[in-house]
């Protein structure tokens, strides 16, 4: 284990790279999510179209094929950003994905009511979706959402194969200098531990307060 | 999953009609552009070239990669039947009545759940050698996603298990069945009937985790479409070739994962399996909670 106290601080500062990416990752995955989630469930045929199709391609690639084509297949077409901008691309990107479903089924949650009373008020589409169906939805969806964020923080490691000092990208650094490989290794577990066990109890608190069960 | 949100309600009148009719017009400009630009920017770059998207056409080309994508099939093969037998094991000792039996299986779901993937598999490929094990790069993969998806699994098994009525333990119980009785005949040919759509559905996240194989250098597609790709130097071309034959084998099985759902909601009226922390099964989650 010494090789873990040895280099605490190397496995704090991994730790805090990890939470940067997760947190950022899960903030651009956000938006775009509820933006595809609109777009989806929108009365115009083209954005449905755009929409089912960012879901259905990027939520079946690997991500790590996705990481592949973004870090060594599109700099051949001069897309080409550091690692961790990068890596925050493709997370987004993917994660994206499960947002969109995720709020879409909340959507599709809301009592018809609600809609048509929006419709009876002359409310426009994404007047209807901001001011009273999503509202609603998104606080139908908080514990599946923190599913997908639990899940990020996992995939998160992929970045660390690519270059970004993350907990596993520290440890895989680690290993390359000849390090004891079960110390680094459970040293950089824990370490995930930490933060999935309490990001697990945070989803918790939050779906008490905000959350409503249909 | 209409095409048209059932929120929708009625008919657009003839002003909503007209809205749309410009939000169509104006999506479909904006996206013409955006496909302009990127066509542009790969023609500019010479990747729309016909030099670097032929050697894809190549039977003997395709064979490599798809013979790649097999090495991924049979990974995941192996994997799922070996999560399965730990899964099932870890679930039904979880439940057991002695505390002795259930603790370690808990622990061990809750502690490999929340763990990624990929340094599970790490761990196997690097660790174990110290130990004096010398696994191979299949061996180390098909470990690393065993052991998670037996912890995830495992979860499934037991939150489908625990969904049934608790009348159905206490009936078995009532006509003298043994708790080893009333699982094998009562509980679990019920409970497998729930879980089907979840085990399916993590079964797809299982086959795109094993795509990880590549970081220990198993020979994939993804290592193949490298070998491509540096030979004919389309790397970009060949990673799309990867991604297109994953999208394909995983639309299918969430077809099916779907099937199973809609059938197990009209036949049983069952609540969905919740399992925290997985990205497909929080999808499968919302949608069917959507529906009651």
């Amino acid at each position: 284990m010494d090789v873990v106290l040895d280099n605490f601080g190397g496995y704090v500062d991994a730790t805090v790279i990890t939470v940067e990416l997760t947190l950022l990752s899960f903030a651009v995955a956000f938006v775009v999510g509820v933006l595809v989630a609109a777009f989806r469930v929108s009365p115009v045929p083209p954005l449905r179209t755009v929409a089912t199709l960012w879901v259905e391609a990027l939520r079946n690639t690997p991500v790590i094929v996705l990481m592949y084509l973004f870090f060594f297949g599109l700099t051949k077409v001069g897309v080409s950003y550091s690692p961790f901008v990068s890596a925050v691309i493709v997370l987004a990107a993917y994660t994206s994905t499960f947002v969109a479903e995720t709020v879409r089924s909340g959507i599709n949650s809301v009592s018809r009511g609600q809609a048509e009373a929006g419709r009876a008020l002359g409310l426009t589409f994404p007047q209807l979706l901001v001011l009273v169906v999503l509202p609603q939805a998104l606080r139908t969806v908080v514990a599946p959402l923190g599913s997908v964020f639990i899940a990020l923080i996992k995939n998160s490691a992929i970045a660390g194969a690519f270059a970004v000092l993350d907990i596993f990208g520290f440890s895989k650094a680690l290993l390359n200098a000849d390090a004891p490989p079960i110390a680094t290794l459970v040293g950089a577990a824990v370490a995930y531990l930490v933060l999935a066990l309490p990001a697990g109890w945070g989803v918790g608190f939050i779906e008490r307060r905000v959350a409503i069960r249909r | 999953m209409t095409s048209t949100p059932d929120f929708l309600g009625d008919e657009l009148g003839p002003r909503g009609r007209r809205r749309v009719m410009q939000a169509t017009v104006v999506a479909l400009v904006v996206i013409a552009a955006v496909v302009v630009i990127a066509v542009m920017r790969f023609a500019h770059k010479g990747q729309l070239s016909a030099d670097l998207w032929r050697p894809l056409t190549k039977w003997s080309v395709d064979r490599f990669l798809l013979g790649g994508f097999v090495n991924t099939l049979k990974a995941a093969a192996v994997a799922m039947v070996l999560a399965m037998v730990i899964g099932a094991l870890m679930s039904l000792a979880r439940l057991d009545t002695h505390r002795a039996v259930g603790w370690p299986a808990g622990t061990y779901i809750d502690f490999f759940r929340a763990l990624p993937e990929l340094l599970l598999i790490f761990f196997s490929f690097f660790a174990l050698p110290t130990l004096g094990v010398h696994p191979s790069a299949f061996q180390a993969l098909v470990l690393g996603l065993s052991i998670y998806n037996g912890a995830v699994l495992g979860e499934i098994f037991r939150a489908g298990i625990l969904s049934l009525d608790r009348g159905q333990g206490e009936a078995a119980a009532a006509i003298g069945l043994t708790h080893r009785q009333s699982m094998t005949a009562v509980i679990l040919p019920q409970a497998a009937r729930r879980m089907a759509p979840a085990i399916v559905s993590q079964l797809i996240t299982l086959l795109k985790d094993t795509a990880l194989g590549v970081i220990i250098g198993y020979d994939d597609a993804l290592r193949r479409a490298d070998n491509i790709g540096s030979f004919y130097n389309n790397r970009l071309q060949a990673y799309v070739f990867v991604a297109l034959c994953y999208i394909a084998v995983n639309l299918v099985l969430s077809r099916i994962a779907h099937r199973l759902e809609v059938r197990q909601q009209r036949r049983l009226g069952a609540a969905p399996i919740e399992v925290a922390g997985v990205e497909d099964l929080a999808v499968m989650g919302a949608q069917a909670s959507s529906k009651v």
